[in-house]
């Protein structure tokens, strides 16, 4: 018996020391850019297969009053540091237009009283932080599917990109600000909006006055608070990191529903 | 079943116990659960509170928590469990990061990447998911086609008796061993605990894991119904990954009380002695 025990403690010893050397070692191998291209397969094949099985229109589940998360926790950037943005508070968003431009027939400003007098769409639905955490709110706002039609796509434009007024990391290059970006599926599908009011109240700035998109197969950080600009394009390599996405240039997945 | 003579005088026979494709689908499976695992951890550190519900988030009530508190001039690491608080500093909530105790879950030496991380912790967690996924399938669909579940996995009626249970439970917990043409099968607990993990863990997994998806979510709402939400079905995937944690530390005991070279063979080369019984 005691033999054994001894042996045994050797065995699972040696298993323990050989896998801490293991894991010291998997950083070097987790850094490699070969790895990384490798993992990121499961990115497309997670999206071609989402998409197969959801079709274009499913519905993220829709819940009740009753459901309402008491607290809907901030996050990213709760107040945007910068001049014009101040002003745009200052006027109580009076002054701040949407610019909806790039591959689209008839570039439009909008104002907030003109995208609040648009038919709207009000969902309480739930909002999945990539870090785990959910909160449930209720949006009303402007389906984008119609806001794009009143501006007419090009046949060529391919993706959807939101420009916001948050420069979330400073940086020299200007690369810091939050952008995210979506493909027609998700643009003109019936849940994706254009979110004026929270929980029955207008946008609270923590939460991205005065307009934030909500697309609500994804995960939290494609939800771009502060909107100031949308851009129709053919593809997302011109911008920015090239990934589509602040948290994409920086090894997120651009395809968030999961 | 192919069965060999290892040799008159000792008695020892050789059979081939292991089919290729259970043999790879097993190592292929110890590679996915282990990146899962230390992966998981990763992401886990990202939000270490865990709710029931449908939303959950740090203002409200979670009943599995770590955090790291500052108590004077020391760095506390604090695990809740329910209404119970432990003192886990150095393993759980604060670890040492480069010597320094830094606010953390799970500790860097149990995380993939070691630091925090956790774009990479998810491409990781997705791609082995993947991959977890599809040796699972070939499995199934081998279990099912062939006669592996029939012939080794499902337990004959008179294998589920209480008294049969009860002679192996003892016979378990005084590491006595089945020899001769016992030997040739899985014993019942084998066979129930290999089921559940199959049928029940491995699957829980993948649900609660698919639950926590809001764009698999929009395509199977049923899933948050069964789960009781994607906060519950958070909480459920960590138990579950604790729970096969549990059975790999029973399961690798088992394989080195029981003859770790023999079982190791087996399961590498298929091939499995099988001892005489004792001369009465």
């Amino acid at each position: 018996m005691s033999r054994l025990i001894t042996r045994r403690r050797f065995l699972i010893g040696s298993t323990l020391t050989a896998s801490a050397l293991g894991l010291s070692g998997c950083d070097a191998l987790v850094e490699s850019d070969r790895t990384k291209s490798v993992l990121k397969i499961a990115e497309g094949f997670s999206m071609k297969t989402q998409r197969f099985l959801l079709g274009d229109n499913a519905l993220a589940r829709e819940f009740t009053e009753a459901d309402l998360s008491p607290v809907f926790r901030a996050n990213g950037t709760s107040m945007p540091d910068n001049p014009q943005y101040a002003d745009w508070m200052n006027s109580q968003f009076s002054t701040w237009k949407l610019e909806v431009g790039g591959l689209v027939e008839k570039p439009t400003q909008f104002s907030l009283a003109q995208l609040k007098a648009m038919p709207a769409r009000t969902q309480i639905t739930r909002h999945d932080c990539v870090e785990g955490w959910s909160a449930i709110g209720k949006w009303t706002g402007v389906p984008l599917g119609a806001l794009l039609q009143t501006v007419a796509l090009k046949p060529e434009a391919r993706y959807i990109v939101f420009h916001c007024a948050d420069e979330y990391e400073k940086t020299l290059d200007g690369t810091g600000w939050y952008y995210e970006s979506v493909d027609l599926v998700d643009a003109f599908h019936p849940q994706t909006i254009l979110a004026h009011s929270m929980n029955g109240r207008d946008l609270e700035v923590a939460h991205g006055a005065p307009l934030r998109l909500r697309v609500e197969r994804q995960l939290g950080y494609k939800q771009a608070k502060y909107l100031t600009r949308i851009e129709a394009v053919a593809d997302l390599g011109q911008l920015y990191g090239g990934n589509g996405g602040f948290w994409e240039d920086r090894g997120y997945e651009w395809y968030a529903g999961i | 079943m192919a069965t060999i003579d290892a040799g008159m005088e000792t008695g020892r026979t050789l059979i081939y116990r292991h089919s290729l494709l259970v043999r790879l689908s097993h190592w292929v499976n110890v590679l996915c659960l282990t990146v899962l695992l230390f992966s998981g951890l990763q992401i886990f550190n990202a939000h270490p509170s865990l709710y029931w519900g449908q939303y959950g988030a740090d203002n409200d009530p979670s009943f599995i928590a770590m955090e790291g508190v500052q108590d004077g001039d020391q760095a506390k690491g604090l695990t809740h469990v329910g209404p119970f608080t432990f003192d886990t500093t150095g393993f759980l909530g604060v670890s040492n990061v480069d010597g320094e105790p830094t606010a953390r879950g799970f500790p860097a030496w149990l995380t993939i990447p070691s630091y925090q991380d956790l774009a990479t912790g998810r491409r990781w967690h997705f791609f082995f998911a993947w991959l977890f996924v599809i040796n699972g399938f070939a499995y199934l669909a081998y279990g099912f086609l062939s006669p592996h579940f029939r012939r080794d996995l499902v337990p004959a009626g008179k294998e589920l008796t209480p008294a049969h249970l009860g002679h192996e439970v003892v016979n378990h917990a005084r590491l006595r061993f089945p020899k001769g043409p016992e030997a040739r099968h899985y014993n019942t607990l084998q066979k129930l605990t290999y089921l559940a993990v199959i049928f029940l863990l491995l699957p829980l997994m993948i649900g609660t894991g698919l639950t926590m998806s809001p764009g698999f979510d929009a395509m199977a709402p049923w899933l948050l119904d069964l789960f009781g939400g994607r906060q519950s079905a958070r909480t459920i995937h960590f138990l579950t990954a604790f729970s096969l944690v549990a059975f790999v530390i029973v399961h690798v005991a088992m394989v080195i009380l029981s003859g770790v070279f023999n079982n190791l063979r087996s399961m590498i080369t298929g091939y499995y002695a099988i001892e005489p019984e004792e001369k009465q």
